[in-house]
């Protein structure tokens, strides 16, 4: 998975780069070949308050006329100007040969006149020139476009305004920022705003020392990277108090940035560990309460995995209405179709090595590799695409963290599988015939459970959660035939580390293990982070054999 | 308690052992003098198999002594030093070892050196043969000598162990049910064979089998919950009360 | 889990290995190097470096079945000490390089100079010494294992538990040799190798050199486990592997006995790697991946674990098969590789010569009864005799 998005970075910050190279050079070449020329007289833009009119002229006025028109036609109050100046800095507004400005809704259409709104279609067979921009005018653009939702009477545009006010720190835009200020009734609109102002005047120096100091302060409060930068302009202020107070807002916000930092490295961590539960939980019952090796539990999860995806083309033919909650299909179907090949396996290879542990090791191991193969063979050795739902797209910020939703769903999803497994356990009839019979085979035997009846259901069990497993690890990793393989070790590890039999002990090991990986991430580099836990796990099992959480008592080591 | 200590070969004193808050042990304190022969009974859980387990070095001890001939702390050995010290073991399941023949399996229990490289350059004197004739004799398998340890049956397993016990030459035999599942004139064989074995070694015997244990005719120890109920002869000690209560009576 | 007995059945199987190995190290450069290359019979060099590779791996069964066979410990993770002896050796034979690289540095390997590095990392010094490069092949999986196993053995980590760490053990060895800045070449690992010794490694001489010593390691090795496993330590290996704590309770301190097999293994897998390198001509850290680990457990479960020769059999046999397979079907390797794994545990536990031993005991027990009922005034029995008689009595 790693590789796979680093990819995706790396692409889209090319594009981006692209991007930005080439925007300079195609507007610079646009000026040599339609020279601005002395042909509009340049009239003073403030005189005319007639929208209309401003607007007419903008398609062939300089960058520096365009910019003073696009500032007049923000002063006209007209109901427009929001939508006209915002089509702009995006490159949509756009001329006809007659001089009608117009906006496409979408990059290539439909229209709409600018100034009247009136629809305009398609637009198939005129000729439509844009309104160019430069980046110096997008900036601008996106100023007044942010001054104007400050005075939007919905608080959510508000907000949004406000934000981007501080991000531009564009001195014009402090006179709306006190006119915001002074009606502004939700507080933390206002606090954005205040920090807004802050900016703009330590950036622009437009207030005494007292204010700045003040503006430092309300930086300082703010405590994230943005004021971190707004900040770091003052290094060379000649201000001693000035570049002392701000000095000390630096560290303060790096220390508060750090603190975030590991926060935001713990919930990867849980992330992580949560995705190591899910991988791990099965085989905590397959192995930690049976005692069975299952090296094909990897295989297990990927059973899983490629069921949600099967579930997904066959809803795309059948039924793409029901496409958004093909995962939730896909839950039951995995659990069905692993915990299948479960029962089957225990009945056809397994049940016939219980008490034989290494030999059970080997089996499996084999059949790991035919079942990986026979994947390859019908679905082929490349990734499936499994689509996510859209409520389970996206990311939030809380405070300083970046949280996607895939992610949060898979700690949830993860807790709920094990609380639904612990309370399967604990209060089935089932599960009291599984301790029964992991306990004292031949006690339960004799008290008239089939104990191998149960034995296939409990490995069939255990091979159903880690289908589950795999609906989970479907959204976050390739869905390919190796995707089990990566998880055999670390969920191993987990079990093992955890303490066999237990699975508190498999939560709190595969949550240590998770934060763990993610801590030393930072500083010691994934790999090598992996290395140092791997490490660190076969030292903890030369000191505790049997586990963080293992079960004692005199019959442990018969 | 100096002087107790002095006289004793095996003392413990004050073990306790908890395994998750369940205490196994409770304050277990015990004395045997060298030379002698004790039974100890006690209802299931009672401890008798963690008391084995502690004196062996299998378990520690959360509190308490256990010194071995009034020297030897045997909290702070292993298992391999506490055998080598004289303390044998004779488990409740015959444990044997099964891919070996019998003939092995007394050379393997043989007093010789127990280091690797003493081992991989060893060879069999005739000396060693000689002993190991002998114990062939003593727990009656010379002509079963080159069979294979797991093709015995499971009386001939337990005296294989015995004489096992007997080739390390210990000073003091701990020996955990050795009657279970025998026959009777098996039972009677063996009661023969531990007195025999008891008039040059200590013996300490676990044993369920009353019958077995008024066979033998020594001090008896009960255990309940870990700590020492009551001791003295098998007629004293079954009338009683308590130990009626506990155990016998139920 | 009885393998072993009858003493006089697996001498002369010791025999026909050293015989075999005989006429192999005879044979094979012969009809390499003598017979002309048009005749029908000429090996081709690509089939004496087939079987010189086959052999490398029988050696790496050999070391695995002196402790999985012998002593019970499962080892998942020998294709470690198989790949840093091979390391060791790609050392040696990337330093006799020299200012033949590509970029014709004397002294850094090309893909020192490629990552800019300025002079050899201190752990690459020595290795253009012969002698010292066959030393670490030796000392640095011994050094490894002993460290590992001391730690393991000593807090009684055993059975299944033993052998995921192993796994996890060479899998983090994987993960760091993948590195470039360990400074062994990363992904790629130690190739373009020229000589060995001064001589020319792709010429056919020194391809049926290197054969010969292969199978000259091979039989070392193999009688060095012999003389282990028929010591009275070999019996203690035995004792703890069917039941350590009485082992234990008898005196004797089983995490030194495994200790002592586990390095011995593991310096053996570190031969057979070092042999390795040099006739394949590459070490890359895909020889640490888990799945080869666990292929040669395969090999020793499919001639007969606990034989020494089964090992030795496996370890060829599996790999001609291989060979053929991926070569006809390559699509349906990993379908017979499993269905081999499940298959042998299941249906052929003792293996090939492990079966074969037990069937001609059968059949010699069923001999020697037949026997005495004939001849019911049996003249002074030999102990084996006296033993299948109680055998049958017990049975």
């Amino acid at each position: 998975m790693k590789p796979m998005r680093a990819t995706i970075r790396s692409v889209l910050t090319a594009i981006a780069l692209c991007l930005a190279l080439a925007t300079p050079l195609h507007t610079s070449a646009a000026q040599e070949t339609v020279p601005d020329g002395p042909t509009t007289a340049p009239t003073s833009a403030a005189e005319t308050h007639d929208l209309a009119g401003l607007v007419s002229r903008l398609p062939k006025a300089s960058y520096n006329e365009k910019s003073e028109l696009a500032g007049a036609i923000a002063e006209t109050g007209n109901p427009r100007v929001e939508l006209i100046l915002s089509s702009f800095s995006a490159g949509r507004l756009q001329a006809t040969k007659e001089g009608r400005v117009v906006i496409a809704l979408k990059d290539d259409g439909p229209y709409e006149d600018a100034l009247t709104g009136d629809k305009l279609g398609m637009m198939e067979g005129i000729r439509l020139k844009k309104v160019r921009v430069n980046n110096r005018l997008r900036g601008e653009l996106h100023g007044l476009v942010a001054r104007l939702a400050l005075s939007s009477p919905d608080a959510s545009i508000r907000r949004h305004a406000a934000r981007e006010t501080f991000d531009a720190a564009d001195p014009d835009s402090l006179p709306s920022i006190e006119k915001a200020l002074s009606r502004e009734t939700e507080s933390d609109i206002a606090e954005t705003l205040r920090q807004a102002r802050a900016a703009i005047i330590l950036k622009n120096g437009v207030v005494d020392e007292e204010g700045q100091l003040a503006a430092i302060e309300t930086l300082r409060d703010r405590g994230d990277l943005e004021a971190l930068n707004a900040l770091l302009g003052l290094d060379k202020s000649d201000n001693l108090v000035l570049r002392e107070s701000a000095a000390s807002a630096v560290r303060s916000i790096k220390r508060t940035l750090e603190y975030w930092d590991v926060a935001q490295n713990v919930y990867y961590g849980l992330s992580l560990g949560s995705v190591l539960l899910l991988a791990a939980i099965g085989l905590a019952i397959t192995f930690g309460v049976m005692g069975v090796i299952n090296m094909a539990h990897g295989e297990m999860i990927m059973l899983g995995a490629y069921t949600t995806y099967v579930v997904q083309q066959v809803l795309l033919a059948v039924a793409p209405s029901l496409m958004s909650v093909s995962l939730i299909i896909s839950i039951p179907a995995a659990f069905i179709v692993a915990g299948g090949a479960g029962i089957l396996i225990e009945r056809t290879i397994i049940r016939f090595l219980y008490g034989r542990p290494l030999e059970t090791l080997l089996a499996t191991w084999g059949l790991s590799l035919i079942l990986q193969q026979a994947v390859r063979t019908i679905f082929g050795p490349t990734n499936k695409p499994v689509v996510a739902p859209d409520w389970m797209s996206g990311a939030f910020q809380l405070g300083q963290l970046t949280i996607t939703s895939s992610r949060i769903w898979i700690i949830v999803f993860s807790m709920i599988v094990l609380a639904v497994l612990m309370a399967f356990l604990k209060y089935t009839h089932f599960g009291t015939q599984t301790r029964a019979v992991t306990q004292n085979r031949k006690m339960a035997a004799s008290m008239g459970v089939r104990t191998n009846l149960v034995d296939a259901l409990t490995f069939g069990l255990g091979s159903g959660v880690a289908g589950i497993a795999g609906v989970a690890l479907s959204q976050i990793d390739n869905v390919s035939p190796n995707l089990g393989q990566s998880y055999i070790i670390d969920s191993f590890m987990v079990v093992v580390f955890g303490g066999v039999g237990n699975l508190w002990g498999t939560l709190v090991g595969a949550m240590t293990l998770g934060v763990a990986n993610k801590l030393l991430e930072p500083f010691a580099g994934a790999v090598v982070g992996k290395i140092v836990v791997l490490i660190f796990i076969i030292l903890f099992i030369q000191r505790r054999p049997r586990g963080l959480f293992a079960l004692k008592g005199r019959f442990v080591d018969a | 308690m100096t002087l107790e200590l002095s006289r004793s070969l095996l003392y413990l004193d004050d073990i306790t052992v908890s395994f998750d808050g369940f205490k196994a042990l409770n304050a277990l304190s015990l004395l045997i003098e060298p030379g002698e022969m004790r039974a100890i009974i006690g209802p299931n859980g009672a401890g008798k198999t963690t008391m084995m387990d502690v004196i062996t070095g299998k378990t520690r001890p959360d509190e308490g002594s256990a010194m071995f001939a009034g020297r030897h702390d045997l909290t702070s050995m292993d298992e391999a030093r506490i055998a080598n010290l004289g303390i044998g073991r004779k488990f409740q399941k015959p444990t044997v070892f099964e891919s070996h023949t019998v003939w092995d399996n007394l050379l393997l229990a043989l007093k010789d050196s127990r280091g690797v490289f003493g081992t991989l350059f060893s060879s069999t004197s005739a000396s060693q043969k000689e002993a190991i004739e002998e114990l062939l004799e003593t727990v009656h398998l010379t002509d079963a000598s080159m069979a294979m340890a797991a093709n015995l049956s499971h009386g001939q397993k337990q005296w294989l162990e015995i004489g096992m016990l007997l080739a390390q030459d210990p000073q003091l035999l701990l020996v955990d049910e050795p009657v279970a599942g025998m026959t009777d004139a098996e039972t009677a064989q063996t009661a023969q064979l531990l007195r025999k074995i008891n008039e040059t070694r200590s013996v300490v015997v676990v044993e369920h089998d009353m019958t077995f244990v008024r066979d033998l005719d020594v001090k008896v120890t009960v255990l309940h919950e870990g700590s020492v109920l009551a001791d003295g002869s098998l007629d004293h000690i079954s009338s009683n009360e308590r130990v009626i209560e506990v155990y016998l009576g139920r | 889990m009885i393998f072993h007995r009858l003493k006089h059945i697996s001498w002369d199987l010791a025999l026909g290995v050293y015989v075999t190995l005989l006429v192999l190290a005879i044979a094979v450069p012969f009809f390499n190097l003598v017979v002309p290359e048009g005749s029908a019979f000429h090996l081709s060099t690509y089939m004496v470096t087939l079987l010189g590779k086959y052999m490398c791996y029988a050696l790496l069964a050999l070391a695995l079945d002196l402790v999985w066979g012998y002593c019970g410990i499962l080892s998942l993770g020998h294709g470690a000490f198989f790949a840093l002896g091979g390391y060791a050796m790609g050392m040696y034979l990337m330093r006799m390089i020299g200012p033949r690289g590509v970029y014709g540095d004397p002294v850094l390997p090309d893909f020192m100079v490629f990552l800019n590095w300025k002079e050899l990392p201190w752990y690459w010094l020595g290795f253009d010494i012969f002698p010292f490069a066959m030393l670490m092949v030796v000392l640095v999986p011994g050094i490894l294992a002993f460290a590992f196993g001391y730690l393991a053995f000593r807090s009684r980590v055993t059975g299944v538990y033993f052998s995921i760490i192993t796994q996890a053990l060479t899998f983090a060895l994987l993960l760091a040799f993948f590195r470039n800045d360990m400074g062994f070449g990363g992904n790629n690992g130690l190739t373009d190798f020229k000589d060995i010794l001064g001589f020319d490694i792709q010429s056919d001489a020194t391809r049926s050199g290197l054969f010969i010593v292969t199978i000259a390691a091979l039989a070392a090795g193999f009688a060095i486990c012999r003389a282990i496993v028929g010591s009275k330590l070999g019996k203690v290996l035995l004792a703890v592997r069917d039941a350590e704590s009485r082992t234990r309770f008898l005196g004797y301190r089983t995490d030194r006995y495994k200790l002592f097999v586990w390095v011995v293994s593991a310096c053996l897998a570190g031969v057979a790697g070092a042999l390795y390198v040099p006739q394949v001509g590459i070490i890359n850290p895909s020889e640490f991946a888990p799945a080869n680990s666990i292929e040669a457990v395969v090999w020793v479960a499919v001639g007969g674990r606990g034989t020494l020769a089964g090992a030795i059999l496996g370890g060829v046999l599996v790999n001609i098969f291989k060979t053929w397979f991926t070569g006809a079907l390559p699509e349906f390797w990993l379908f017979a590789l499993g269905a081999l794994f499940v298959l042998v545990t299941l249906l052929l536990p003792r293996g090939i010569i492990g079966t074969a031993l037990h069937y001609r005991e059968k059949h010699l027990e069923k001999k020697a009864s037949e026997d005495n009922a004939f001849d019911e005034i049996a003249p002074e029995q030999p102990h084996d005799e006296a033993q299948e008689e109680l055998e049958r009595a017990g049975a």
